[in-house]
């Protein structure tokens, strides 16, 4: 007799039909009746855009010291400057930098570090995940058990450490070259777990149907099985995460930069720019801090608003 | 005659939704006497436990009582406010619940949370309380009372366990207990001991009780009169005897059939065809139409009320048409 | 319960070595020991000869073993930075910032567990929603902002609070605490707020779901028919039931108030040992990077034993548990 196993999906039909179901679902539907999640993801393209064209938008390349004049320090909202004539609509800095150029290129950095740092910890987590799920065993409980003992640090500690080691093994006239290179990398060790946690349980449950089980007999490689069925299963649930996580990852950096240890001061992100806000914060000149930090309130609720949506959409049950 | 314990008036129970309200309960009527068993039977939805719930004016919100009265002695109690409704509630009226599992509170001692039952109905001292605790444990057949006072709920057993709810129940000598289908969670074996202690509690105490059970046979032994509930009425009421030996509404007749008796010579259990309209999809005229076998047309438009004597009722236009023949005298061969 | 601790210290122990062998990789690996030590200009010999005194050369285990025995003797070497030791560095920081995390920890716990009740008992009340609303622009919050903030409104604008540092402190034998003076009190609010506000939500979030939950339960639905008064049913009956499983989870998060003092402290600018971490993370000071991170596991081991016993205290069935296994 012939056994009709459940339908083995290819990871390319898998995919489109991910995307299709999103969009016939009730997601698109949640997504269009909630005003929220609408402004929130509107708030966060507009915030991308603006971070990827700065180049183009902004008035004054704020990382190029040439440009920065410091005749032009500590200027007002909608003052000019006295030489070149050129209105500074959010002020300036001590060094004459414009804050509304600075703001557009360091959220570039803090969206840069953002989106870099939840991909590596995406990819080693997920990773790590479908290993740990799919050899089981001793790998397994090596894999999780780190995991679970990272979970119960804080991220920013684990940030802060694998940074601090990261500069000790570079030779310190590489430390402003490496720098985002590392911040990234510690920001994204602090995260892989949840991932790997997630992926490693849907591995397990995806492991026990037929239709890997057909596809093992059927004589195809762990990795081919992987790749092909398993992998399609868990995109969903690591979406929810990495959107989460972006929101974190964003703070973290921000965090980090803000206690004089993420990026170099010659490419300022948002954090760094607060950093050097606060200290004029007792000598009256409020704009150097509060723009960027509304810049920073705003990007991080907009990603955390969206993400919360879509955790709340994917898993009605969780209201 | 005397005032009944219990007398339930034309109660109508709704239930918000964002559309509609949907009526949970319509046009129940009943009376308890004192002393008296009454069995409440029916399908899980047939308005059973929303009943007992209203009686003790715990209907879940967004529940709510939309018509008529519950008195209790003769004195309304469906209006009462809440906290004149919590006097009663646990001392003139007691209620025990499906699952004696979940129940007890697990974090605290069967007899402390007997005592404070106690301690806040009645004007006992702690000691007092407790030795009337022990009495009680004694009385619903609970071995070593002494000893089992101070026992979590997780080391008693669910048989024990209901007993304990009892003893509870009982700790204020209330007018009416509420069983709400008290053995469904419990082993067969244990089910018929705690019934049968339940009916020799209501004896020895005087208590009258509403039982809530899906179980013809549970009501058979216990009750002294039963109701039938189906999609939010009583279909038919009257002495246990009466209904079992001579079922009047079709639906009562279905529900006799999957009783299995020993001296039954059917070969097997007769089944209600389909299943009980959903609370928004209740069929005009009576609700049991699509499922009965003798429907005529004017069980599609019209719902037969609840009429006849004050010991037996029954909502049927088949009955009615009968017995309205019958006094005409018109029945021939 | 017997067993139960054997398990649960064995498991802390396990943890304990974990952390003791990636802290004990930092010393030996990340950058040069002995340059550390002896600086640039020391000629080959007079290396190998630091080398072979320092037991560089024997076996990573046999110097593993050294280390877990340094370091239980609280011996932690020697900050690359200060040129002092680090445990007394630690000793003289500590004060401060216990301080500061226990009270962080006691008023979230405490104000976290009334507003999570009350939003659980007032589910639809305007103020439950505005707390609400507030706690979730509160967690989307950066610390440092709200840290900020506050300084903006109670030391710039209003002037009633100092802006940094611990105020007048007190000495107790080795111990220096900021309780016993006004300026010292004055101080610390601010940053206690801070530090508190992140798992004050999160508790208030999580006593809030669990509550909800509880009310849910046919207990609650017993003693309601029991007759019980709404407030014993709340705060007797449903609380207790709720915090068992709050326990857990604040315990866990209170045991990161410690290191996300690391934060708070830099805003502050508290003398305490999240700047010291941050200081040597600025300036790779091995050494001191290391011993916090030692001290960081050691309050988590702690934290978690704790709740685990009162785990016992809280469940009774728990209790009986430890009745049948050594029974």
């Amino acid at each position: 007799m012939q056994k009709t196993y459940s339908q083995p999906t290819s990871r390319r039909e898998a995919l489109g039909s991910t995307l299709r179901r999103a969009w016939d679902s009730d997601l698109a539907w949640s997504f269009r009746h909630s005003p929220m999640a609408i402004l929130a993801s509107f708030t966060t393209l507009v915030f991308f855009l603006l971070a990827l064209f700065a180049p183009w938008i902004a008035p004054q390349n704020a990382f190029d010291p040439g440009a920065i004049r410091l005749e032009d320090g500590f200027l007002e909202p909608m003052e000019r400057s006295s030489s070149t004539g050129m209105l500074y609509v959010l002020g300036t800095d001590s060094q004459g930098r414009d804050i509304l150029s600075a703001i557009l290129y360091g959220s570039r950095i803090s969206l840069l570090v953002g989106f870099a740092s939840v991909g590596f910890s995406m990819v080693l987590g997920v990773t790590l995940g479908l290993i740990a799920g799919f050899v089981g065993g001793r790998t397994d409980a090596l894999i999780m058990r780190i995991a679970d003992i990272q979970l119960s640090f804080p991220a920013i500690l684990i940030a802060l450490l694998v940074f601090g080691i990261g500069r000790g093994l570079i030779p310190p006239s590489q430390h402003e070259q490496m720098a985002i290179i590392v911040l990234i990398i510690a920001i994204g060790l602090s995260h892989w777990a949840q991932y790997a946690r997630t992926v490693r349980g849907s591995t397990m449950v995806e492991k026990g149907k037929e239709y890997v089980q057909a596809a093992r007999v059927m004589g195809r490689s762990s990795l081919a099985i992987m790749r092909e069925h398993v992998l399609p299963n868990v995109i969903g649930p690591v979406l929810v995460i990495a959107t989460i996580n972006l929101a974190l990852a964003i703070i973290e950096e921000a965090t980090l930069s803000f206690l004089g240890v993420g990026v170099p001061p010659t490419q300022p992100s948002l954090g760094t720019l607060i950093r050097v806000g606060q200290q004029f914060l007792f000598s009256g000149e409020w704009w150097i801090l509060l723009f960027p930090s509304l810049a920073l309130i705003i990007l991080a609720l907009a990603v955390n608003l969206f993400g919360d949506w879509l955790r709340d959409a994917l898993n009605p049950r969780l209201k | 005659m005397r005032i009944p314990v219990l007398s339930v008036r034309n109660l109508y129970v709704a239930f918000a939704t964002r559309r509609a309200d949907l009526v949970a309960l319509e046009d129940v009527s009943f009376d308890i006497a004192e002393g008296e068993i009454l069995g409440v039977v029916g399908e899980s939805g047939a308005g059973k436990s929303v009943t007992g719930a209203a009686v003790i004016g715990l209907i879940e919100p967004p529940g709510r009582i939309t018509g008529g009265e519950i008195r209790l002695k003769g004195e309304r109690i469906d209006n009462l406010p809440l906290s004149a409704m919590r006097k009663i509630r646990g001392k003139r009226i007691g209620m025990v619940f499906q699952d004696p599992l979940t129940s007890l509170n697990p974090l605290f001692r069967i007899g402390d949370q007997i005592v404070e039952t106690m301690m806040v109905h009645l004007d006992l001292s702690a000691a007092e309380a407790r030795r009337r605790a022990i009495e009680l444990l004694g009385e619903v057949g609970i071995p070593a009372p002494e000893q089992r006072i101070d026992a979590f709920p997780h080391e008693l057993s669910g048989g024990m366990r209901q007993r304990v709810v009892l003893a509870m129940v009982l700790c204020t000598n209330p007018e009416l207990i509420i069983a709400d289908e008290p053995t469904t969670a419990l082993d067969v074996s244990v089910q018929a001991q705690i019934i049968a202690l339940l009916k020799r509690l209501a004896k020895s105490h005087g208590t009258s009780v509403m039982l809530i059970t899906h179980d013809m046979g549970v009501i058979a032994e216990t009750a002294d009169r039963v109701a039938v509930m189906y999609a939010g009425r009583i279909v038919e009421i009257g002495p246990v005897r009466e209904v079992l030996k001579n079922p009047r509404h079709p639906y009562t007749q279905g529900l006799m059939g999957s009783i299995p008796t020993l001296t039954s010579d059917a070969e097997r259990l007769v089944q209600i065809p389909g299943s009980m309209p959903r609370l928004n999809a209740r069929p005009p005229g009576c609700a049991f139409n699509p499922r009965c076998a003798l429907a005529i047309d004017r069980c599609l438009c019209e719902r037969p009320p609840l009429v006849g004597d004050d010991r037996a009722k029954v909502a049927c236009w088949l009955v009615e048409a009968e017995e309205g023949a019958e006094q005409r005298g018109e029945v021939l061969s | 319960m017997v067993a139960y601790i054997l398990r649960s210290t064995a498991q802390a122990i396990l943890v304990l070595l974990a952390v003791g062998l990636i802290a004990f990789s930092m010393f030996r690996f990340v950058g040069d020991p002995i340059a550390n030590m002896v600086g640039q200009e020391a000629s080959q010999a007079d290396r190998r000869e630091l080398a072979e005194r320092l037991g560089l050369n024997d076996p990573v285990l046999v110097q593993f073993g050294r280390f877990v025995r340094d370091v239980a003797q609280g011996e932690f070497g020697v900050s690359y930075r200060h040129g002092r030791k680090v445990s007394d560095l630690l000793m003289e920081r500590l004060p401060a910032t216990v301080e500061l995390a226990v009270l962080s920890a006691l008023l979230a716990v405490v104000a976290g567990t009334i507003l999570g009740v009350y939003t659980a008992i007032r589910r639809d009340g305007w103020l439950s929603h505005l707390i609400m609303t507030t706690s979730l622009v509160g967690v989307s919050l950066p610390t440092f902002l709200i840290g900020i903030g506050l300084i903006y409104l109670f030391a710039v604008e209003l002037r009633w609070l100092p802006s940094f540092g611990r105020g007048q402190t007190v000495k107790i034998g080795w111990w220096t605490t900021g309780l016993l003076t006004e300026s010292g009190r004055k101080s610390l609010i601010m940053p206690v707020v801070t530090l508190a506000f992140y798992q004050l939500t999160l508790i208030m979030r999580l006593v809030r779901a669990q509550m909800l939950e509880t009310l849910r339960t046919d207990y609650i639905k017993f003693a309601r028919a029991r007759g019980l008064p709404e407030r014993r049913i709340h705060f007797k009956h449903a609380l207790r039931n709720t915090l068992i499983p709050v326990v857990t989870i604040a315990g866990l998060q209170l045991g990161s108030v410690i290191a996300f003092a690391i934060v708070t402290e830099s805003v502050f600018q508290w003398p305490g040992l999240g700047a010291l971490f941050v200081q040597a993370v600025q300036f790779v000071d091995i050494p001191v990077m290391a011993t916090y991170l030692l001290f960081v596991a050691v309050v988590f081991v702690v934290v978690n034993f704790i709740v685990d016993l009162l785990y016992f205290v809280l469940d009774p069935r728990l209790r009986t548990g430890r009745a049948l296994a050594t029974g």
